[in-house]
């Protein structure tokens, strides 16, 4: 009896019947792509078009991989896999869509930053007397260095001292403020900040076309020390209540405490966080444009007159280009591509702190 | 009965490196107070001139300083009003893609890749729209003009270069998506895994579970981080001012040469060459651009904190 039951009907596994194999996804991509990939070669050969048509292969070979993979789930596992396929495609797709911008963005960088960027003059000269091609950026290097370094000095002592007392002290109205100005003031624009300097300063000095870099650091200032405030203070929430208590309890006091026990422990995320937000900073364009002003010589001196910063840099060369324009669009690509770099290098080393010498918490 | 208890708090010795130190720290904390207070202190008494300026004041075709700051304020809310629409579904797909199915010892790489695109500075983005993205979308605009000119969205003449308020909102999509998709991520990562296992155990599938469990679960979190990517669109300067082909007016069309400018380009633009009153007026845009990001970034604060007291996850 059982051998003629087996003879009619096959013998099915419930534990996969009604399921697509496991690398169905990966052929219904690879088959839409060639059928659409297909479709367009056969477009090509006739002369319609005068090359291969790469990007709408890519574009419409996925839409077709949605529709596919979707009827084919539809029709073998029901309804609520098939949308659960097709979700799954999406939010993949979702990530491959937000990372070409990125990927393209660095690439023509690279691609048109590195002519000028590898000129021996990028680095040891500026852009005074120059005409056309040649000079460098050296005055814009520098002007950033001195500005965000100002900024930093500036920033970190008041962010620091502000997150322990977030942390440390604060209880009540006061310290709620704080927090909720302080998340606020995260969100204040770039160009607010410069015009707030500027305003600021042309008041003081009651000089209406002040420019200079120290105007800048304040600007940029105000843009960080939210940003280390932030960072700082989750790191210092992070530090076990257990250190503090033992050291209150053999009769540090509490101050000594905070120096020599909570913030030797936290260091290397502040650290970490600070160099992260001055990768924030440095990028900043609009506040130094608007209060460092731009110029075309080395400046040394924060105090006095026009600062060039690499980001303006990279703006008045491409805003405002002499007759041989190709030079100046170099050149603002090189400053772009030095920029990123400076950035990328930030951020890497930051990375490189946290990991390296964070304190192994937990298990 | 607890009252006894209470009076006799021990009061710790207070040293005089105890008192310096404590003072120091609240000090520093009004100090932002203080920063906060005078960046709107002095932006209004500068801009003080401007309320009252002649209308002969003004660059271009205007009576007083309201009718000049209206298409800019339109112009500012309107491209970011595009730039989230395309930004919040995509940080949300990614941040879901980071948390929910990429493999777990990918995903913090993967969103370091995303961070990466936060750290890139505006200029560059701006360079980029204007050498790469526009000169790419142009065509595709030409046919959106001639397919679908009859909505009054795409009207045409399509502008040749591609330097449109589109474009102009894809930048500022591509800005604002890591910071929308870190905070996205984070909140969908509280999602408290007993609900995802409950109802995986009942048999949904995952994109089931996303919307029974974390979806409702980070409901006010993904409004709060649109409203934080809205308020950096609103604030962007440098990709709008290099970008886009601006016109004193406010204009709807997403296609053609003429677009309403925002308020940051606009500043961006015109300050280094600005002097007399022109400064003022300037400053008093950007006492008006301060305003609304700062509303909305209050806005989203509220949100935020408000969940942060009632849900169960911190």
């Amino acid at each position: 009896m059982s051998i003629t039951m087996t003879a009619s009907s096959p013998v099915t596994n419930s534990l996969t019947a009604g399921k697509l194999p496991k690398n169905a996804p990966m052929m219904v991509l690879a088959a839409s792509w060639l059928v659409v990939g297909a479709i367009f070669a056969v477009i090509f050969l006739s002369g319609a078009t005068e090359s291969f048509n790469w990007a709408g292969t890519l574009f419409f070979g996925t839409v077709l991989y949605c529709i596919a993979l979707f009827l084919f789930s539809y029709f073998v596992e029901g309804t609520r896999r098939a949308k659960d396929r097709l979700v799954t495609a999406l939010v993949t797709i979702a990530f491959v869509v937000a990372l070409i911008p990125l990927i393209s963005l660095v690439g023509t960088t690279i691609v048109n930053g590195l002519p000028a960027f590898m000129t021996p003059t990028f680095f040891t000269e500026s852009q005074r007397n120059v005409v056309g091609a040649g000079g460098g950026a050296l005055h814009a290097i520098v002007g950033t260095l001195f500005v965000t370094g100002l900024a930093t000095l500036i920033s970190v002592p008041i962010g620091l001292l502000t997150a322990i007392y977030l942390t440390e002290y604060g209880r009540g109205r006061l310290a709620r403020g704080i927090t909720f100005f302080v998340d606020v003031m995260t969100g204040i624009p770039s160009i607010v900040a410069g015009l707030f300097a500027y305003a600021l300063f042309s008041l003081l000095f009651n000089d209406p076309g002040i420019r200079f870099g120290f105007g800048g650091s304040v600007a940029l200032s105000v843009l960080m020390i939210p940003v280390v405030v932030r960072s700082s203070e989750e790191m210092l929430k992070l530090v076990p209540n257990e250190l503090r208590e033992a050291a209150y309890a053999l009769g540090v006091p509490k101050w000594l405490t905070i120096v020599k026990v909570v913030l030797p422990t936290s260091l290397a995320g502040i650290v970490t966080g600070i160099m992260i937000s001055i990768s924030r900073v440095i990028g900043e364009t609009a506040p130094l444009l608007i209060v460092a002003g731009f110029t075309a010589s080395m400046n040394y001196d924060l105090f006095n007159e026009r600062m060039m910063t690499l980001p303006v840099f990279v703006y008045n060369q491409y805003a405002s280009q002499g007759a041989d324009s190709q030079a100046y669009i170099d050149r603002a690509w090189a400053g772009a591509l030095t920029l990123i770099v400076i950035v990328m290098l930030l951020n890497l080393v930051a990375r490189l702190v946290a990991r390296t010498f964070s304190p192994k918490l937990g298990r | 009965m607890t009252t006894a208890v209470d009076r006799i708090a021990i009061k710790a010795k207070e040293r005089p490196g105890d008192r310096i130190f404590s003072t120091a720290t609240v000090v520093a904390g009004s100090l932002i107070l203080a920063m906060l207070a005078a960046v709107a202190l002095f932006l209004f008494v500068q801009s003080i001139p401007a309320f009252v300026a002649p209308a002969d004041a003004f660059k271009g075709d205007f009576s007083n300083f309201w009718s000049y700051v209206a298409p800019l304020a339109f112009g500012t809310v309107w491209s970011a009003f595009l730039a989230l629409l395309m930004a919040v579904p995509v940080a949300i797909a990614v941040a879901l893609f980071i948390s929910h199915y990429a493999p777990r010892k990918l995903a913090q790489g993967l969103g370091y890749l995303i961070d990466l695109l936060a750290a890139v500075p505006s200029v560059v983005f701006g360079l980029w729209g204007i050498g790469v993205l526009a000169p790419m979308v142009q065509p595709f605009y030409a046919n959106l003009v001639d397919w679908f000119g009859w909505f009054p969205l795409f009207a045409g003449p399509v502008s040749g270069t591609g330097r449109t308020i589109l474009t102009v909102a894809i930048v500022l999509a591509v800005m604002v998506l890591p910071i929308i998709t870190a905070i996205c991520r984070e909140i969908f990562l509280q999602t408290p895994v007993l609900y995802e296992e409950a109802s995986l155990a009942l048999g949904a599938t995952r994109w089931e579970m996303i919307t029974m469990a974390v979806l409702p679960f980070g409901r006010a979190g993904i409004i709060s981080a649109a409203m934080l990517g809205l308020g950096r669109a609103l604030g962007e300067t440098m990709a709008v001012a290099m970008v886009l082909s601006p016109n004193p007016e406010v204009i709807f069309q997403l296609l053609t040469s003429q677009n309403s400018n925002t308020i940051a380009a606009n500043i961006a633009l015109n300050f280094p060459e600005a002097h007399g009153v022109g400064v003022n007026i300037l400053l008093a845009t950007g006492l008006v651009l301060f305003v609304i990001t700062l509303i909305v970034n209050m806005i989203a604060r509220v949100i935020i904190n408000r969940r942060k007291a009632f849900s169960g996850a911190n």
